[in-house]
C-alpha cells in the first residue's frame, strides 16, 4: 500500500494517465471515468496496485441502443473503506469485445460470464467464457434492448391492453412456441438431442497420478436435484479418490431474467419483484433498491422512516443468520433438529413482518422516500421483548448447543479456507469476507441511512474457515441486537414517507448504484434512468452469486463430503443466484 | 459447571436437545389442555416467552391473521337501500396501471344514451394465477374500491378459466371489508367524511 491509497486521488485521476486514456464521464447524471478499451488492463492494474482499489465489487453492462454502443461498468472499492471508483468502457454494438479483468480481479469471473451471456459482450482473455445463466443452445442475448421475450406485449408497462378495454387472455391459451420465440437456425425441438457438455467437462482440472495409492478419477455431478444444494444448483466435481481436484458450479435453472422484467416495469413496480430475489432477506433487498432510486430522485427520507428501515434490515439479518446457521447443521448431516431450533426465532420475526407489511416473506414494505405504513407501539413492544429477552436467551442456548460441539468443530475447523487476499480478490462479501479477517462492512465502509450514528462492531474471523463463518454469523446476530436496542431507544415520531404516496415517480435521467450490507453480503442495485417512467437499465449485484465464485477455490483439495458444508456456509439462495 | 460445555461439547449439546424434549411434556402438563385448539392457547404460543411445542397445527388450529395480511384483491361495494350493489370502482384504471405483473383487466362501461365512457367497470377481471399479492392496487386506489382479501385457502379442482376472476367473484360487500380490516375501514371512512364536509 502506498501513500496514494490513503488519500483520495480521484479528482486528478485523469492527469495521472497519458492523454486520451481516461476521461471523465460528463453525461448529465453520470459519474466516474471512461477508459479506452485498449488501456483498460493497464488502468485497472494501476488502480489496484497503486491506488488501493483492491475490491472489484460489480461488473455489469448497459445497452444504449440509440447510440449504438454498450457501456461496460465497473465498480471498485478499497477494502479500507471509502467511495467507489466507477469506470466504464464504451464499445460499439457491432464490435463488442472488452479485455477481461479476471487475471487482475478473479472475482470478475462469473460476472463477466453473466455479461457475455445476457448482453453478448465478449471478454478477451477470459479463461472460461461460457454462458452461465442461459442454456448453451440459447439464441441471442436477452438483455440487449432489441431482444424480445416470449409473451412479449409491449416494451414497457403498463400495457395498453389492460385498460380501458381490457379483455383477459387466459395464460394457458397463449402459446409460448409462437411468433416471438427465437431458435437457432435449423432447430427442431422434436429431433434435438442435448449436446454432451464437453466444454464444461473439458474445462475441469484433472490429475492423473496419485503418489500414495491407486485411485480412480471420477467426474461426479452433484445436483441439480440434490438435497444439499439448497435448490436447483449443480456442482460438477472431478475427484481423485475422495479428494476434490476441481469443481465447477452450474446455475441458471431458476433463471427468469429478473433484470429484463424489471426494465419493462415502472420503477415502483420493481419493488415487489426485489422481494422475490431472496425469500429470507426481502427487507434488505427493498432497502437497497429504494436507496438506489432515491439517490437518483434526490429524496430525503424522514427520520422515523429511516429508523424503521434500519430496524427491519437488522431484524432481517438476525433472521437470516439464524436460518443460515441452522441449515449449516442440516448440511452437516444432523438433519432438522438444529434448523428447527433456529426457525423458532425466525417465525417470531416473521410474525412482526406480517403484522406491519401484510406478508411474512414477500414484504414489499419500502417505498421511495420512506416506508408504506407506520409501526405501531405494540409491534415495537414485541420487538423489544424479542431483543431484550428471547433472542439473547436462545442465542446462549444455541451457543451451548453448537459452539463447542466436538463434531461440529471437527467438521468445520480448517475446512473451506479462504485467505484474506483470496477473499478480497474473489470479490466475496458479507460474512465470508469478514470471516477471512477483512473488516469490510458496507455499514461502516460507506455508511448509508443512519448507520453512521449507530454503535456496533464489525465482526471478523481469524482463519477464514467454515467454523469462523459460523462464529461471525452468531456474533453478528449479537451486534444486530445491539443495533435494534439503540433504535428502539431513539426512534422518533413523525412522518414515515417524504411527500405524498404516488404510483408514478419521476426519476431524473442518470445512473446510480445503491448498496446495503445485506445479511449475505453487499446487495446492490445499479440503475440507469432516461427520465421515462421505466428504468433503462436495472442490474442486481446479487451477493450470493458473486460469493459462489469462491466455491471452487475453497473446495479444491477438500473431501467430497465437505463440499456440501462449504456450499452451505456460503448461504446461497438460488432465487438470487439465478435471478 | 462453567467450563463443562468447553470440555464436553457433545454432552452439552445433547443436554440442550434433552432439555427441549422434556420441556415439551412439562409445559403441556403444567399448562393443560387449553394450550391447544383455543384462541388464547395459540396466542400464548406466539409470545416471546413461549416454551414447549411451538408449532401451530394447521388446519385444526389457525394463526390469527393480522389486519394488514394480504391475499388477492377484491372489489368493495356499498349496499344501497333496496339491496342494490353500488360498486365503488370508477374504472379509472390506476390499479391496472400500477399492477406489477399486469393481472388486472378493466373494460370501462359506456353510457348507452350518450355513447361516452361512464365511470363504471363493465367488466373487471383479475387473473389470480398472475397476481403476486403485492397490494399495490389497494394501496393506490383513490376511491377505496379495491382491497386485499384475507382468504388464503384457495385450492380448487380446476385451473385456467376458473382462475380468471370476474366481477361476480370479486365483488364483496363493505360489511365484509369492515369485518376483516376494521381499523383501516374506520380510518378511510373518517377521511372520506372529512373530505365531504366542506362541500356540504
Amino acid at each position: 500500500m502506498t501513500e496514494a491509497t490513503l488519500i483520495n486521488p480521484l479528482d486528478t485521476l485523469v492527469d495521472q494517465f497519458p492523454s486520451g486514456w481516461v476521461k471523465k464521464d460528463e453525461r448529465p447524471g453520470y459519474s466516474g471515468f471512461i477508459v479506452e478499451r485498449e488501456h483498460l488492463l493497464e488502468f485497472a492494474r494501476t488502480m489496484r496496485d497503486d491506488f488501493g482499489f483492491d475490491y472489484l465489487s460489480m461488473v455489469t453492462a448497459s445497452d444504449y441502443l440509440a447510440e449504438g454502443k454498450f457501456d461496460v461498468v465497473y465498480y471498485a472499492y478499497k477494502t479500507i473503506g471509502g467511495p467507489a471508483l466507477i469506470f466504464k468502457v464504451q464499445v460499439p454494438r457491432e464490435d463488442a469485445v472488452v479485455p477481461s479483468l479476471v487475471a487482475l480481479y478473479p472475482g470478475a469471473d462469473f460476472q463477466e460470464r453473466e455479461v457475455w451471456d445476457l448482453m453478448g459482450i465478449r471478454f478477451e482473455g477470459h479463461p472460461d467464457l461460457r454462458r452461465i445463466l442461459m442454456w448453451e443452445g440459447f439464441e441471442g442475448h436477452p438483455l440487449r434492448k432489441d431482444w424480445k421475450e416470449p409473451f412479449y406485449e409491449e416494451d414497457v408497462k403498463p400495457y395498453k391492453s389492460r385498460w380501458p378495454e381490457g379483455k383477459p387472455v387466459n395464460a394457458d391459451d397463449r402459446n409460448p412456441f409462437n411468433d416471438n420465440v427465437q431458435y437457432p437456425t435449423g432447430f427442431d425441438p422434436e429431433r434435438w438431442v442435448p449436446e454432451a457438455e464437453t466444454l464444461l467437462y473439458s474445462g475441469l482440472q484433472r490429475t492423473t497420478h496419485n503418489e500414495e495409492f491407486k485411485t480412480d478419477e471420477l467426474i461426479v455431478n452433484m445436483g441439480p436435484q440434490h438435497p444439499s444444494t439448497h435448490g436447483v444448483f449443480r456442482m460438477v466435481v472431478s475427484l481423485q479418490g475422495e479428494k476434490i481436484v476441481d469443481l465447477k458450479p452450474v446455475m441458471g435453472y431458476l433463471h427468469r431474467n429478473h433484470e429484463k422484467i424489471a426494465e419493462r416495469n415502472t420503477f415502483l413496480q420493481n419493488m415487489p419483484f426485489t422481494d422475490r430475489l431472496d425469500y429470507t432477506t426481502s427487507m434488505s433487498n427493498n432497502f437497497a433498491y429504494a436507496l438506489a432510486v432515491e439517490k437518483l430522485m434526490g429524496l430525503q427520507v424522514p427520520e422515523r422512516a429511516d429508523y424503521i428501515r434500519v430496524l427491519m434490515a437488522e431484524l432481517t439479518r438476525i433472521m437470516n443468520h439464524f436460518f443460515a446457521t441452522g441449515f449449516l447443521l442440516n448440511d452437516l448431516g444432523v438433519y432438522f433438529t438444529a434448523s428447527l431450533y433456529a426457525i423458532e426465532e425466525r417465525e417470531l420475526i416473521l410474525d412482526i413482518f406480517e403484522e406491519i407489511s401484510g406478508s411474512r416473506m414477500m414484504c414489499n414494505y419500502f417505498r421511495f422516500g420512506g416506508v408504506v405504513r407506520d409501526v405501531s407501539d405494540e409491534v415495537l413492544k414485541k420487538i423489544h421483548n424479542l431483543v431484550y429477552d428471547r433472542i439473547p436467551r436462545k442465542l446462549d442456548q444455541f451457543d451451548a448447543y453448537l459452539t463447542n460441539n466436538e463434531i461440529l468443530r471437527t467438521r468445520c475447523e480448517g475446512v473451506g479456507v479462504l485467505t484474506a487476499d483470496q477473499a478480497i480478490a474473489l470479490s466475496t462479501a458479507g460474512p465470508i469476507l469478514r470471516a477471512s479477517g477483512v473488516p469490510y462492512d458496507v455499514r461502516r465502509a460507506d455508511p448509508y441511512s443512519i448507520y453512521d450514528r449507530l454503535e456496533f462492531d464489525v465482526i471478523t474471523g481469524n482463519h477464514g474457515d467454515i467454523y469462523d463463518r459460523y462464529l461471525v454469523r452468531v456474533a453478528e446476530i449479537k451486534e444486530s441486537i445491539k443495533i435494534v436496542k439503540q433504535l428502539l431507544r431513539d426512534i422518533p415520531s413523525g412522518p414515515i414517507l417524504a411527500g405524498k404516496p404516488a404510483y408514478q415517480v419521476r426519476v431524473p435521467a442518470g445512473e446510480s448504484y445503491g448498496r446495503v450490507e445485506g445479511p449475505k453480503g453487499e446487495m446492490g442495485f445499479y440503475i440507469v434512468s432516461n427520465g421515462k417512467p421505466n428504468p433503462e437499465r436495472y442490474h442486481v449485484r446479487a451477493p450470493t452469486f458473486i460469493n459462489l465464485t469462491s466455491l471452487a477455490p475453497m473446495s479444491r483439495g477438500e473431501k467430497v463430503a465437505d463440499v456440501v458444508v462449504i456450499l452451505g456456509a456460503i448461504d446461497i439462495v438460488l432465487g438470487e443466484v439465478d435471478r | 459447571m462453567k467450563n463443562f460445555g468447553k470440555r464436553f461439547g457433545v454432552m452439552s449439546s445433547l443436554g440442550v436437545t434433552m432439555g427441549h424434549f422434556f420441556n415439551t411434556y412439562i409445559v403441556d402438563l403444567v399448562k393443560g389442555k387449553k394450550r391447544y385448539r383455543t384462541t388464547e392457547g395459540i396466542e400464548a404460543r406466539r409470545q416471546s416467552d413461549t416454551e414447549g411445542i411451538f408449532t401451530i397445527q394447521y388446519p385444526e388450529e389457525q394463526l390469527p391473521l393480522p389486519e394488514e395480511f394480504r391475499v388477492l384483491p377484491f372489489l368493495v361495494y356499498d349496499e344501497g337501500e333496496n339491496g342494490e350493489k353500488n360498486l365503488r370502482c370508477t374504472a379509472c384504471g390506476i390499479c391496472s396501471k400500477v399492477c406489477p405483473p399486469q393481472c388486472i383487466w378493466i373494460y370501462r362501461a359506456t353510457d348507452p344514451a350518450t355513447g361516452k365512457p361512464s365511470p363504471h367497470p363493465a367488466e373487471f377481471h383479475i387473473d389470480i394465477d398472475i397476481c403476486m399479492n403485492c397490494g399495490f392496487c389497494a394501496e393506490y386506489c383513490p376511491f377505496d374500491a379495491i382491497k386485499m382479501d384475507h382468504d388464503f385457502e384457495l385450492s380448487g379442482y380446476t385451473r385456467g378459466e376458473s382462475h380468471v376472476f370476474g366481477l361476480d367473484t370479486l365483488m364483496k360487500p363493505v360489511s365484509y371489508y369492515e369485518s376483516i380490516r376494521p381499523a383501516n375501514a374506520a380510518r378511510e371512512a373518517a377521511a372520506r367524511a372529512e373530505k365531504a364536509k366542506p362541500k356540504a
